[in-house]
């Protein structure tokens, strides 16, 4: 019965002689490619919308379906199939086969024989289907139509027209899929040729991914051009580090050194689109502030010096034993699903303590708890499959509503998930914000005004909204951000209680959603399980094969920065960690980790090592394997790209460091802790309770509404100059009576005052919530939050000059 | 000889200011609009489709049949769209008929608005030609003060607003779809079909397309009937159609005829050709359709006489050229046109006429071989239904016709290194008698 219902969506048709069933309104060339006939194309891409542009797909058709045959060559790339349709490609058809001929000659008379300079020889559409579906010799004579060349259409991205065939998939994935339509076609005839506005650059976070489906090598990037051929370029599948989306990447590498990244095809998470900062950010990790060598503190000039990895560990599980149970840990939330299980082993069985924290963030007034309790009850052991939502709910959500996360800044592939959601099946996107958002608007989304602060009313009216009639069609989305808002993270899982809507944690960082999983917390061992439970201590002790773990819960970020300061701790191990997310100011930081013993884990030299008695380099994503878990709760593994002898993961570090404190952890390498991961295994027994905080009011005054944009000052964005330069220019958005009560004109630099400081940003009006502004947290020309403050501060404004 | 002539657009041009709305009515103009309203939608298009009458843009679908395809239970406004973008080479027909009498637009447009159930229409004109679209803007201003225009028209209840739209000046505007996405305020270039303007034109929602002509000439058949228009022409091409005779010809001009009148009989009502020249070439509707010859003079000129022929009856932009002009040269002036005009959107049409035209061009100069005639038409051959839409098609047509009919003459240039005709000898001032 189910089988009939499948068959009756199918369509029958013949292609070169061979039957083949596919969906109706499958198109021609994708029925051919179900048989492995391969129809030679350009314009055409799967995730854009049809265009018969190029004409290289042309089939003959001498049966529609109804009998009759079309007289003339049709593109196959918009032609649905139809029962009974008999296709003739150019394997079995000559008009098909001249046709194509035809076609490839004429793209090919104005194209210019660079191939053995163009970044894309050797792996170029144009070049290779010329071979498969060209003349071997030219019949052209005459002027080949030139150009000067290159044009910058954006700091990063570049554009040879002489090369380009002008199939408009950059345009129409500018357009359609990022919803950037900065790059259109001017001119016409054979000037056609793609343009920008005057002035208006192609500033936008995903226009990386134009060179990647360019069919010729028109489109480069100033940060790979020239750099290498594809054939000296060894090849990985890997997982960006940049976000917690879990999309597929591709990193190319030549003689030890990464030269570029490409998308992944996984389309199930990023489809083939990736952000700009997963593209180009990659030259972090090779920074003249590279550790490469174990860094001790003399004793005798104070000074640090380069030691070896066994003396290294040996001070540093030295300097631990001293301090015995007086040591925190802030690992970050950058870190493997491996590294971090051995940072909550190494903090579990090693020290002995539950004072480790990967929420190295702004956290509120509770310092986190709230959150803690939120990620414990309901974020904790969900996956696909599992209770989460993943990017095909997303697609498929008749409503989403999303609560401190800004998705085109901290999840691109979200947010172009959000935005075909939208396209293709009308999905309503609601956001709680300060303000509409460029990306908001393109997700045709609509804003429930919100001040920061007031987030937690926010969500529970949701549930009485009804234009936003959220049901059990629908998903809610909350960000990092909410952690700073009492009862918000309560009144979102209320929310979902009562709407029956799915409810899924987005966080910033790759290794964020893996470090819950792995207890990176004071509440939380690994596998969920609380440390309030008894049961759940004595089964994780019994797994790992100790006496008992610790059965108290230990102290959060900003504790553990408390008690430092305060002398209640006496180590620190560190890593991966911003210092200005800390809360604690940056002299006083430099103070308390003197006072402290330090051990940094890092790659690169911070304020951290530069303090620290222990320096011990570990490697960069690329330099080890590992997984991140996305914030779907997919598991992203990934291998090594790069073999540097010198570049340990954590968990080999943290290894060093236990066996020299004789209180191994038992594991030394990524694939022995997925191992024991897969082997302690998740906790089956009772979940704690969801947090149920009541909602505060907002603070009065002015309220600073503020994140993180995509291109912005963070260290892994670090050594590609080009792709810094597109980052949005920071901006101060106020509502209309603010900037009344201003005086001034639109684009004047004005001073905003804030906890911290004072920072000047040129004003813009806003469709802003009375009693809010906005601004970026992290320009790299004007950080906010550290001259400022964090989001949720109470600021002034003072009008400046013009 | 005059008793072949059916002057029924072209009626009234030779009246008095025969462009304002008074000199219109006094001739019975906005009459037919009168009979409309008192009539439904429904009998109007049956009217319409009775009457034969074909679009005079050059494609021939019946006009009747494109109305009924306008799907009435789509919620979205109905739009009709005037296709005035006038720019084949040769083709001057809807510009002197908008210049001379728009009114009979403007009537049209209400009546075939009324038809397909739209109230909103458009005029979308060449930029190029102000002085027409001032003159259609005052028409439109005209027809408003009178009533014909605006909200609940002669009390019918009917509401309809007509805009007069400018064009920017590119020959793929008079492509329906391109036109379309101009309208729009994108940049013209034409559409995937399907889906097809009837079912998501203007603005995604039902819009019919017609030419200029075709909506003139739909006050006269509401006036006379069904029957009377198709009483006119042929078998399956009735009624009558402005026939632009331009180039070596006595008295170029419209001649508005019968459809299935031949060229000979046109010939003679123009004076004849050029004093001591014969005909040597001729389009039928422009450049876009195979060139004809002397030999096709008695060719009935509707749809099917002229198909038989091997071309295709067009816009009856008739362009006569005789013995003096060099088939070459004309032709590589085509292909520039076309090459000009390329909108850019598909490759065989972008590149190709890019290559026909330097190809053509060094033919001209007498460089080549004979060789080089076979290139040239395997170029049109991987042009010619292998572009998006019918540009690319059109600018194969000279070529391939030419070399059918004047091989000899492209050789005749490889053989002398040049051109063999002085073409000082084609233009207007030369002097009696010249000869090639």
């Amino acid at each position: 019965m189910t089988q009939e219902i499948v068959k009756s969506d199918l369509v029958t048709l013949t292609i070169d002689g061979i039957e083949v069933s596919v969906p109706a309104g499958t198109l021609v060339i994708r029925a051919a490619e179900e048989i492995g006939i391969q129809i030679p194309r350009f314009c055409d891409h799967p995730l854009l919308d049809p265009v018969g542009a190029c004409r290289q797909c042309l089939v003959d058709i001498p049966d529609a379906g109804n009998g009759r045959g079309f007289p003339k060559p049709q593109a196959s790339c918009t032609l649905p199939v139809a029962e009974g349709m008999v296709v003739n490609t150019q394997a079995t058809s000559p008009v098909a086969d001249k046709a194509q001929q035809g076609v490839m000659e004429f793209l090919l008379i104005n194209h210019p024989l660079d191939c053995p300079v163009c970044d894309k020889g050797g792996e170029c559409p144009l070049q290779n289907q010329a071979m498969s579906n060209g003349r071997g010799e030219t019949r052209f004579e005459e002027a080949k139509r030139v150009f000067p060349k290159p044009i910058n259409l954006s700091p990063q991205i570049l554009l040879d027209r002489e090369r380009c065939i002008v199939c408009q998939r950059c345009t129409r994935f500018a357009d359609e899929v990022a919803g950037d339509p900065f790059i259109a076609l001017v001119e016409r005839g054979a000037q056609q040729q793609i343009g920008i506005a005057e002035g208006a650059e192609f500033l936008s976070y995903f226009s990386g991914n134009t060179i990647q489906i360019c069919p010729v090598g028109a489109l480069t990037s100033a940060a790979y051009r020239f750099r290498s051929r594809p054939f000296d370029l060894v090849s990985t599948p890997s997982i960006t580090e940049h976000d917690a989306s879990g999309s597929a990447i591709r990193i190319d590498h030549r003689r030890g050194k990464v030269m570029r990244r490409l998308a992944g095809n996984d389309p199930e998470v990023n489809e083939e689109w990736i952000t700009d900062k997963d593209r180009f950010g990659f030259a972090w990790s090779r920074q003249d502030d590279r550790l490469t060598h174990p860094l001790v503190r003399d004793e005798e000039s104070g000074e640090l010096r380069a030691a070896s990895w066994p003396e290294a560990f040996a001070v540093a599980a030295r300097g631990l034993k001293k301090a015995k149970r007086k040591v925190g840990l802030l690992p970050g939330g950058r870190l493997t699903a491996e590294d971090a299980y051995a940072w909550s082993k190494f903090a579990r069985v090693t020290v002995r303590t539950n004072n480790i924290d990967f929420r190295s963030r702004p956290l509120g007034a509770d310092n986190g708890a709230e959150e803690a309790a939120f990620l414990a009850s309901t974020v904790a052991l969900t996956a696909p499959g599992h209770g989460g939502v993943t990017y095909g709910d997303l697609e498929a959500a008749r409503t989403v509503v999303l609560a401190g996360l800004e998705p085109e800044d901290e999840a691109g592939a979200i947010f172009l998930r959000l935005r075909k959601a939208h396209r293709a099946h009308r999905t309503r996107v609601f956001a709680i914000g300060s303000h509409t958002t460029r990306g908001l608007r393109k997700m045709g989304g609509t804003l429930l005004p919100t001040r920061p602060g007031d987030e937690a009313r926010a969500l529970a009216a949701v549930a009485e909204n009804g234009e936003v009639a959220l049901d059990g069609g629908g998903v809610i989305l909350v960000g990092e951000r909410l952690a700073t808002v009492p009862g918000a993270l309560s009144a979102a899982v209320r929310l979902a209680a009562t709407t029956g809507a799915k409810l899924a944690w987005v966080p910033r960082r790759a290794g964020d959603r893996g470090a819950v999983e792995t207890g990176l917390l004071p509440t939380l061992l690994p596998g969920g399980r609380p440390v309030a439970d008894a049961g759940a201590r004595v089964d994780l002790a019994a797994a790992w094969g100790v006496e008992s773990v610790p059965d108290s819960e230990g102290l959060d970020a900003a504790g553990i920065v408390a008690a430092l300061e305060a002398g209640d701790l006496e180590a620190l191990v560190v890593g991966g960690v911003d210092p200005a997310d800390l809360a604690i100011g940056k002299k006083a930081l430099k103070k308390t980790l003197k006072k402290a013993f330090v051990v940094a884990l890092e790659v690169r030299e911070s304020v951290f090592t530069e303090h620290a008695d222990v320096v011990l380099p570990v490697a960069p994503p690329v330099e080890k394997s590992g997984s991140f878990v996305s914030w779907e709760g997919r598991v992203r593994s990934f291998e090594k790209v790069l073999d540097v002898p010198n570049a340990l993961p954590d968990v080999r570090v943290l290894a060093g460091i236990a066996e020299e404190r004789g209180r191994p952890i038992g594991v030394r390498t990524p694939e022995q802790a997925a191992a024991e991961m897969a082997q302690v295994g998740p906790w089956e027994g009772a979940r704690p309770a969801a947090p149920d905080v009541p909602a505060e009011p907002a603070p009065a005054g002015l309220v600073l509404s503020s994140w993180k944009q995509l291109v912005d000052d963070g260290r892994l964005q670090d050594g590609d100059d080009f792709y810094r330069a597109t980052a949005r220019p920071p901006v101060l958005l106020v509502g209309q009576a603010t900037f009344d009560s201003l005086g001034v004109e639109e684009g004047a630099i004005v001073t905003l005052t804030g906890p911290l400081g004072s920072a000047t940003l040129p004003v813009y009006v806003g469709d802003l919530a009375e009693g809010t502004v906005w601004a970026p947290a992290s320009s790299r020309a004007v950080s906010v939050r550290h001259l400022v403050g964090p989001a949720g501060s109470t600021v002034t404004i003072e009008g400046g000059v013009r | 000889m005059t008793d072949v002539l059916t002057p029924v657009l072209t009626d009234n041009w030779d009246a008095d200011r025969s462009w304002t709305l008074a000199s219109y009515e006094s001739r019975g103009g906005y009459g037919a609009l009168k009979t409309a309203l008192g009539k439904t939608p429904d009998d109007i298009i049956t009217a319409v489709k009775d009457s034969g009458l074909r679009g005079r843009g050059g494609a021939g679908f019946p006009t009747g049949m494109k109305w009924s395809f306008i799907p009435q239970d789509n919620p979205n406004p109905k739009y009709l769209v005037v296709n005035a973008d006038e720019s084949e080479p040769g083709t001057c027909k809807d510009i002197p008929l908008m210049m001379a009498s728009p009114h009979t637009l403007v009537e049209g447009v209400i009546i075939s608005s009324y038809a397909i159930r739209a109230n909103k229409a458009f005029i979308y004109v060449r930029g190029e030609v102000l002085h027409v679209i001032r003159r259609l803007q005052r028409a439109v201003q005209e027809a408003y003060l009178a009533g014909h225009l605006g909200q609940n028209i002669h009390g019918s209840g009917y509401d309809l607003d007509l805009v007069v739209h400018a064009g920017a000046g590119a020959y793929i505007c008079g492509e329906e779809t391109a036109l379309l996405d101009s309208l729009e305020g994108r940049r013209g270039q034409p559409r995937l079909r399907p889906p097809f303007p009837a079912v998501a034109g203007l603005y995604a929602s039902p819009t019919v397309i017609n030419n200029v002509e075709s909506i003139a000439s739909v006050p006269s058949i509401i006036g006379n009937g069904a029957q009377w228009f198709s009483s006119m022409g042929t078998e399956k091409s009735k009624g009558f159609g402005i026939f632009s005779l331009s180039g070596h010809v006595a008295k170029p001009g419209q001649y508005e005829a019968p459809l299935g009148i031949t060229l000979r009989k046109l010939i003679e009502l123009a004076g004849g050709m050029r004093n001591g020249h014969q005909l040597k070439f001729w389009t039928p509707g422009g450049s876009s359709t195979p060139l004809l010859t002397a030999e096709h003079l008695d060719v009935p000129l509707d749809f099917e006489g002229v198909g038989e022929a091997g071309s295709m009856l067009g816009t009856r932009a008739l362009q006569l050229f005789d013995e003096t002009t060099c088939v070459v040269r004309a032709v590589l002036r085509w292909t520039e046109f076309y090459k000009h005009e390329s909108c850019g959107k598909c490759t065989p049409c972008r590149e190709g006429t890019w290559w026909l035209t330097q190809t053509l061009a060094r033919l001209e100069k007498g460089q080549g071989s004979a060789e080089d005639l076979d290139l040239l038409l395997d170029q049109c051959d991987n042009i010619l239904g292998r572009s998006f839409c019918a540009l690319g098609d059109g600018a194969t047509s000279p070529i391939t016709s030419s070399i059918q009919y004047f091989r000899e003459e492209y050789l005749a240039h490889l053989e002398q290194g040049g051109c063999p005709f002085d073409p000082a000898a084609s233009a207007v001032f030369a002097r009696e008698g010249a000869n090639a």
